[in-house]
């Protein structure tokens, strides 16, 4: 097929970062840190995601139509998060 | 070519159009798994803004050595997805079988795995409903931790079913690179299912933070 082939090789060290970053987020659990826990955790996730899907998922070679889709995506989770949340987190606000 | 009007379905153009609508299409259906997903995180979060001290207790009485290992274990099962794919494209045909079924074993191995936490959970009285015991959790509100649990036992029960469906497939595709459907021409069924099995990967890289994280672990946890 006429599309970029990525070798092995950049296979084993995207492989190697995943491992490297879930030892260090799962190191970071044992550490007092309280709400960090949360936002280090989710930056890590968010951080081997984009890299599962850049090279695992050859987005990285990906069609202009593969992101606008992903974009899509994407963009209906956030309306579905924001707008979900902004109604639930806000309602003790009301509460007079 | 001669084997490209084998491989060339009669409306695409050409095979680099037939690639790209073959991988647009996967990439379409998997915005809807994104938003099945999404659901869930979406009212999770919601419940871990109002509960956060339950969510918090809860999440650090979880298993984080399976997870740990679990997450391993599916990190390494999309190398070898990925690998088969190149096998794919590259032709070799051994190579492309060995590592699909190494795919299918560790997704099975994380299955086996996640069996084995559960039974835990069910003797740690995590258990909403079966085997679950309000007196343990004094600084906490019970109600708020059996939510959690809920959440837990959805998010994953759902991750384990997409997971199952993924080993089912990825034998299949085993059984048909093994009598020789795939060559560098055509492989397209690989690189598709290849996209489904590193999605079903990422869902389980958010749920592990989510679930397993965000509370503090103590070194005695682990019972090593």
């Amino acid at each position: 097929m006429a599309e970029r082939i990525i070798p092995p090789s950049t296979y084993y060290r995207v492989f190697a970062v995943l491992i490297a970053l879930t030892f260090l987020t799962v190191g970071l659990s044992f550490l007092p840190i309280g709400v960090w826990h949360t936002v280090g955790g989710l930056f890590i996730g968010a951080v081997k995601a984009v890299l599962v899907a850049l090279f695992f998922m050859h987005l990285i070679h990906g069609s202009k139509a593969s992101w606008v889709m992903i974009g899509a995506g994407l963009f209906w989770l956030g309306i579905l998060m924001v707008l979900t949340l902004t109604d639930y987190l806000t309602r003790h606000w009301l509460l007079y | 070519m001669a084997d490209k009007s084998a491989v060339l379905w009669h409306h695409f153009d050409d095979l680099s159009h037939q690639h790209e609508a073959n991988a647009l299409g996967m990439w379409a259906f998997l915005a809807t798994e994104v938003l099945v997903f999404g659901a869930l995180f979406t009212g999770y979060a919601a419940y871990r803004f109002s509960y956060a001290e339950a969510f918090e207790e809860a999440s650090s009485r979880l298993n984080v050595l399976i997870a740990a290992v679990n997450t391993v274990v599916l990190l390494t099962s999309s190398l070898t997805m990925a690998l088969s794919v190149w096998a794919a494209q590259v032709g070799r045909r051994r190579m492309l079988v060995w590592c699909l079924l190494l795919t299918a074993l560790l997704g099975t191995a994380f299955l086996v795995f996640k069996v084995v936490e559960y039974n835990e959970d069910y003797r740690e009285q995590l258990v909403p409903g079966l085997a679950f015991d309000p007196g343990k959790w004094k600084d906490t509100n019970p109600a708020h931790v059996q939510l959690f649990l809920a959440f837990y036992y959805i998010m994953t029960g759902l991750h384990a079913v997409h997971l199952t469906v993924g080993i089912g497939i990825v034998l299949f595709l085993a059984l048909m690179a093994w009598r020789g459907a795939y060559t560098p021409a055509y492989y397209a069924p690989v690189e598709m299912w290849g996209l489904y099995w590193h999605f079903v990967d990422i869902v389980w890289i958010f749920l592990l933070p989510l679930l397993y994280l965000i509370g503090r672990h103590e070194l005695s946890d682990l019972h090593l």
